[in-house]
């Protein structure tokens, strides 16, 4: 049984004339346990597959489930417990008059948990924040140490499934590399699926087994991580994609 | 003692809260210096400061009663013996009017700062997070009550109500709300769509907890400005009420009555009603000056 | 080599409650009519050093240095006035994000119009015709189209392009670019790293490119300034960055993750204070 599975999604905003499809008949599966990757360029629709799924973006159709249970159109508790999302930008997903401490015991207090106290300082510890951490503001706060609080919310409801999208394109690279380590760390402590968004490839390929490619709402190929290191792909706009990412060449500025 | 202080200072100032307190205290601190630095800000804070200390210990500081007449004394001229702000067409001593006057202002002023903002918080943010038909609906009745002038409508209230303080501040917070809806609809239409939102909804945070307890906190820093600037415009309205003596009754030492009354000597006698209304001016400007302050302080779009 | 742009001891400091925050400290460095990378993460003054350059560090912020020489002539001597019109004849900037630097209420052909109009004496049909090459000349293929269009109807990386080709009207000498490619897709990125390069090459033009794109820098500039905690800790060829000496820029490197071959985790850089309290490090003459 995959923890995710995806069957004809479609997904658009907008109505009457104004209306957009994001994501055009998208069918993929991610296995348990599994790390899948979404590449693409802005615009293709990546990040709305995981608003779909999360109920962010309510206008869909197509199937959706998890573990095995169909995802409807309203999502209950434990949906929230099993499905959690890292957000791309940590400056905007904390809430900027809460401390750490009222982040994450709301947090906890939601999914019912009573023993909230030794809670917040194992998940701290978790994500390699010391306790001298939680009661700080977010802007007493490291780009690095906000997307750390961020990754312990997600955590807290202890979820098998965690959505990333872009949870380091906010970072430096020598954060991001703590953060995507941290990440490789809490995924095989606690077991969990990943389902990462990312526009770098290098990004994804250090963190997923598998890759769906997507342009303009279409998933054009999924590939292993093998092929795309290969650079083997089989449909030309991930050729392009590839080739584009290895950087700027300047023979081709000599038109 | 200097180490103490440099210590607690340290303390508040630190970016390691070791405390749920100290967190608290510390951003407190924080505001209270970008505050200070003002100095404008501090003058207003410090007029409303002995305007509370003049309502308060009104018994205690008022040279005279405020409601006692003394005919053989009346008009009495600024700096008359006794009678520093001179006394008006009844005898009774101006200075200690304006002193118990400023408990009627206080009294009007907090109750409409209480009433408007909170009703239109309500409002605003209901209409904005719903979305849809409530926020059609909301914001249309909204649009009703701004499009009566403010006096003028209070004016309805009060004549349909009868006249009277409780009367006069119920018809002004009728009037002041819909600019508080506007604000915080438009705050909350900025801030539901932000990812924090999003990341409380993923925990399964319903409709009422998101507004309670994550956008009124962002939402009520920019409605305290705004009260704060409306605050002159809130003491006029009273005032006004008061002088077209629908709103505080005589003899009561309320301001704008005050200088209604003396409206008939204005020429022979000016200061009858000039030391009411420049007590009006001060509060009023006060306010101002103690709002601009805090604009800087609370509004969240400035601080980064 | 005579230096377009020689910068000797530039400091910005910002007071803060807690004394004075050096945001660039001792920074020296010339610049031949070459592509210069700045990098470093963030937080470590490299844009700052890009717009003190041009005197557009606003109070309580405060440039202090030997001296900022553009030609030969020292920048910090100018008056106010003197300084707009070098910022708008003979410096330029391009922003990260295009969309604050346009004006939304009025159409792009406007903007470049007025823009052209400001410096040089034409007519307005004169204008319109250069509006309609410097369009052309950044790889715009209706700019007719694009001309009527407003700010927010164009895409970020033709954003991105106008605001170069605006840039260029006055023909200047040097090109601040401030992360210009950061916010776009890797292919757009591409073309207007091409339209850049191009203007290098073909007008002698001089640019500062400030990133912090580790890789996009070695491939894309001739030499690099690689900065940390305020101040230049290496400086090297830009194809010979890959071989650079400075533990942090290795660390950098290799925090990088690689697409190459897997690798089961990634470095982390282990920041040693002595980086932040050494001296800056000169012109390499």
């Amino acid at each position: 049984m995959s923890a995710l599975s995806f069957q004809g999604l479609n997904v658009w905003f907008g109505e009457g004339r104004d209306h957009v499809d994001a994501v055009k008949n998208a069918t993929f599966k991610v296995a348990r346990g599994e790390s899948f990757g979404l590449v693409g360029e802005s615009g293709s629709g990546k990040s709305t597959i995981m608003r779909a799924l999360t109920g962010l973006a309510p206008h869909w159709s197509g199937q959706m489930s998890v573990n095995g249970r169909p995802v409807g159109h309203r999502r209950d508790k434990t949906f929230y417990k099993t499905v959690q999302m890292v957000f791309q930008d940590p400056y905007a997903s904390l809430h900027p008059r809460q401390s750490v401490d009222q982040t994450l015991s709301e947090t906890l207090h939601l999914h019912g948990f009573r023993d909230i106290e030794p809670r917040i300082e194992k998940l701290l510890e978790d994500v390699g924040l010391g306790p001298s951490f939680r009661f700080r503001y977010p802007h007493q706060l490291s780009g690095g140490q906000r997307q750390r609080v961020a990754i312990a919310r997600a955590l807290a409801p202890e979820p098998s499934i965690l959505l990333l999208d872009e949870p380091t394109s906010a970072l430096d690279v020598s954060v991001q590399a703590e953060i995507l380590n941290l990440l490789t760390d809490l995924r095989a402590e606690h077991d969990l699926t990943f389902l990462m968004v990312s526009h770098d490839l290098a990004v994804v390929a250090h963190m997923c087994e598998r890759i769906a490619v997507m342009q303009a709402g279409d998933i054009v190929e999924v590939m292993s991580v093998e092929d795309m290191r290969a650079m083997q792909p089989s449909h030309p706009y991930t050729a392009q994609l590839l080739e584009a990412s290895l950087g700027y060449s300047r023979s081709g500025a000599a038109g | 003692m200097s180490d103490t202080q440099t210590g607690l200072r340290d303390w508040l100032l630190t970016d390691t809260p070791r405390s749920r307190l100290q967190a608290r205290l510390s951003a407190l601190y924080h505001g209270w210096l970008s505050f200070r630095s003002n100095s404008l800000a501090m003058f207003g804070l410090s007029i409303l400061v002995v305007l509370l200390l003049a309502a308060a210990l009104a018994p205690l500081i008022a040279p005279h009663d405020p409601f006692t007449q003394d005919l053989a004394n009346r008009l009495k001229p600024l700096g008359a013996e006794g009678h520093l702000l001179g006394t008006d067409s009844l005898g009774r001593d101006i200075l200690s009017r304006l002193i118990y006057g400023s408990r009627i202002t206080l009294y009007i002023v907090t109750l409409v700062a209480l009433i408007a903002p909170l009703a239109g918080l309500l409002v605003g943010t209901i209409a904005g997070y719903a979305g849809g038909w409530v926020d059609v609906v909301l914001m249309r009745i909204t649009d009703i009550f701004l499009a009566f002038p403010r006096l003028v409508l209070a004016l309805a209230f009060v004549a349909a109500l009868g006249a009277g303080i409780e009367n006069a501040v119920l018809a002004i917070s009728l009037t002041a709300w819909p600019p508080y809806a506007r604000i915080a609809r438009a705050e909350t239409l900025t801030i539901r769509n932000s990812d924090f939102i999003s990341a409380v909804r993923l925990q399964g945070a319903g409709p009422i907890r998101i507004i309670t307890k994550h956008i009124w906190p962002l939402c009520i820093s920019s409605l305290i400005v705004r009260v704060t600037l409306d605050m002159a415009g809130i003491i006029l309205a009273a005032a006004g009420l008061g002088f077209l003596v629908l709103g505080a009754q005589p003899p009561s030492p309320e301001w704008g009555a005050m200088i209604s009354e003396g409206r008939r000597f204005i020429l022979d006698h000016w200061w009858v009603a000039t030391m009411p209304g420049l007590a009006i001016f001060t509060v009023s400007l006060a306010f101002n000056l103690l709002g601009d302050g805090l604009r800087d302080v609370l509004d969240p779009k400035d601080t980064k | 080599m005579t230096e377009l742009l020689d910068v000797k001891n530039l400091w910005v400091r910002f007071p803060t409650r807690k004394g004075v925050f050096d945001a660039v400290r001792g920074v020296s460095f010339k610049l031949g009519r070459e592509r210069l990378g700045i990098v470093g993460e963030s937080g470590s003054g490299k844009s700052m050093t890009g717009r003190a350059i041009l005197r557009l560090i606003r109070a309580p912020g405060e440039v202090e240095a030997d001296y900022i020489k553009l030609d030969g002539e020292d920048l910090l001597t100018k008056s106010e006035a003197e300084m707009r019109k070098i910022r708008g004849d003979r410096i330029s900037m391009v922003m990260q994000d295009p969309k604050f630097s346009l004006n939304p209420v009025m159409t792009i052909g406007e903007q470049l119009m007025e823009a052209y109009r400001l410096h040089a004496k034409g007519g307005k049909a004169e204008a319109r015709k250069r509006a309609l090459e410097m369009l052309e000349a950044v790889s715009i293929r209706d700019p007719e189209r694009v001309m009527r269009a407003y700010p927010h109807e164009v895409s970020g990386g033709m954003g991105q392009r106008i605001m170069i080709a605006m840039m260029q009207i006055p023909d200047p000498d040097l090109l601040i670019a401030d992360e210009p490619t950061s916010a776009l897709d890797v292919s757009v990125q591409g073309q207007v790293l091409e339209i850049m390069d191009k203007l290098v090459r073909d007008r002698g033009m001089g640019l500062i490119f400030i990133s912090h794109d580790l890789n996009l820098v070695s491939q894309f500039c001739d030499r690099v300034l690689i900065m940390y905690a305020g101040r230049v800790v290496e400086t090297c060829d830009a194809d010979k960055l890959h071989k650079a000496k400075h533990p942090y820029t290795r660390g950098l490197l290799n925090s990088l993750p690689r697409f190459d071959a897997p690798q089961k985790r990634l470095e982390v850089l282990q920041r040693d204070p002595a980086w932040a309290e050494a001296a800056s490090v000169g012109p390499d003459t």
